[in-house]
């Protein structure tokens, strides 16, 4: 297996930009891929960087109005796709960032009316234009999923600490290593502390016994993250919340950056990292 | 302390339960597709030599995300050396 070349340090700023490619999975619906795509998006555009993230779940989307961008849809991916409009016009400048774009997805089409050679021929147009590019994967591992994991340089598989969401994510980190997108990174999603410490939930330590992959991020549990889609405005926007806090840590280490991961509020998370055998 | 508690945590259900799981779903290998290559293994290896058939023991074991499948198959010449 070959391991993934992390970017070390900011991508150039001058001249031919070469974006990464970030795809967000899960194959479980519901473990908040959406929602992770947004902030680290917000976080790595608060940085300075040109990020633009793609949604791809046609038919149902929702970056749009996690991102709180909904009222300015013109175009979208599929029409980018069968040309009616050129890329550029599809790209919806998010006001508050100005370095970070949404390429929509249809609403009113299916997944079948992009292709993976599509998405591979769109995102090698887009490279040379921003610093990032974030693909919201649908659930499933249909379609919608080859389309997401086509143009990929890395895949970020996501999980909540629950059977039926680590069953899941096994399953992509397999479907990812048979076309050789692997070793993808893993970010543990909605993690409760006290259920941890109650012996009701599964610890980060034992997610990553079980699916033997590295990790890229934890994020807790955060009642802010349904305020900040009720409101459009992704947490990670100010770094006062829990969550905000893991998202912005999660687009450090996409950066290269060496960032502890957090100790929340218990006194042995981070120990117990340290620790793991 | 949790010897006091006779149930056992959730937590700890779950993570055993998903190691059987993620073994079975990994090798696409049910249970009882490994029964039957169990059976199969028995007949065709005691064409060759006698081995102690109620001994055989067979499983999908882990490291990392490799699997292998292991197989303890207990000959009954060993067994007869071992009785003396």
């Amino acid at each position: 297996m070959a391991a993934w070349k992390l970017n070390p340090g900011m991508p150039a700023r001058d001249g031919e930009m070469n974006a990464k490619v970030i795809t967000i999975a899960s194959g479980k619906g519901g473990v908040g891929k959406t929602t992770s795509v947004a902030n680290i998006a917000v976080a790595l555009a608060s940085r300075g960087q040109k990020v633009t993230c793609i949604d791809g779940d046609i038919g149902l989307r929702n970056l749009d109005v996690i991102l709180g961008l909904e009222n300015r849809i013109v175009y979208d991916l599929v029409d980018v796709v069968e040309g009616r409009c050129r890329l550029r016009q599809a790209m919806i400048r998010d006001k508050r960032l100005s370095e970070l774009y949404l390429i929509p997805a249809a609403q009113t089409r299916d997944k079948s009316a992009v292709s993976p050679s599509d998405m591979v021929r769109l995102c090698d147009e887009l490279r040379s234009e921003v610093d990032w590019i974030l693909i919201d994967s649908p659930a499933g591992i249909e379609r919608g999923f080859k389309n997401a994991i086509a143009p990929a340089d890395r895949v970020l598989v996501l999980t909540n600490p629950e059977v039926s969401a680590v069953r899941d994510a096994d399953r992509v980190i397999g479907l990812l290593e048979a076309e050789g997108k692997g070793p993808a990174a893993l970010v543990i999603n909605r993690l409760d502390m006290s259920m941890v410490r109650r012996g009701d939930m599964l610890s980060v330590e034992d997610v990553l016994d079980l699916l033997a992959i590295d990790l890229i991020g934890i994020v807790p549990e955060d009642d802010s993250v349904i305020v900040a889609s009720n409101r459009g405005q992704p947490l990670a926007l100010d770094g006062k919340n829990k969550a905000g806090l893991a998202f912005q840590n999660i687009a450090r280490r996409l950066m290269g950056e060496k960032v502890p991961f957090i100790d929340f509020d218990t006194p042995n998370v981070f120990q117990r990292l340290l620790g793991r055998k | 302390m949790d010897w006091l508690f006779r149930r056992k945590k959730s937590a700890n259900s779950a993570k055993e339960r998903l190691q059987l799981v993620l073994i079975h779903d990994r090798a696409n290998l049910t249970p009882a597709q490994l029964e039957l290559l169990k059976d199969d293994l028995i007949a065709t290896i005691s064409r060759h030599i006698e081995i102690d058939p109620g001994g055989v023991r067979i499983k999908v074991a882990q490291d990392g995300r490799e699997e292998r499948l292991v197989a303890d198959i207990p000959l009954k010449s060993a067994i007869r050396r071992r009785a003396h």
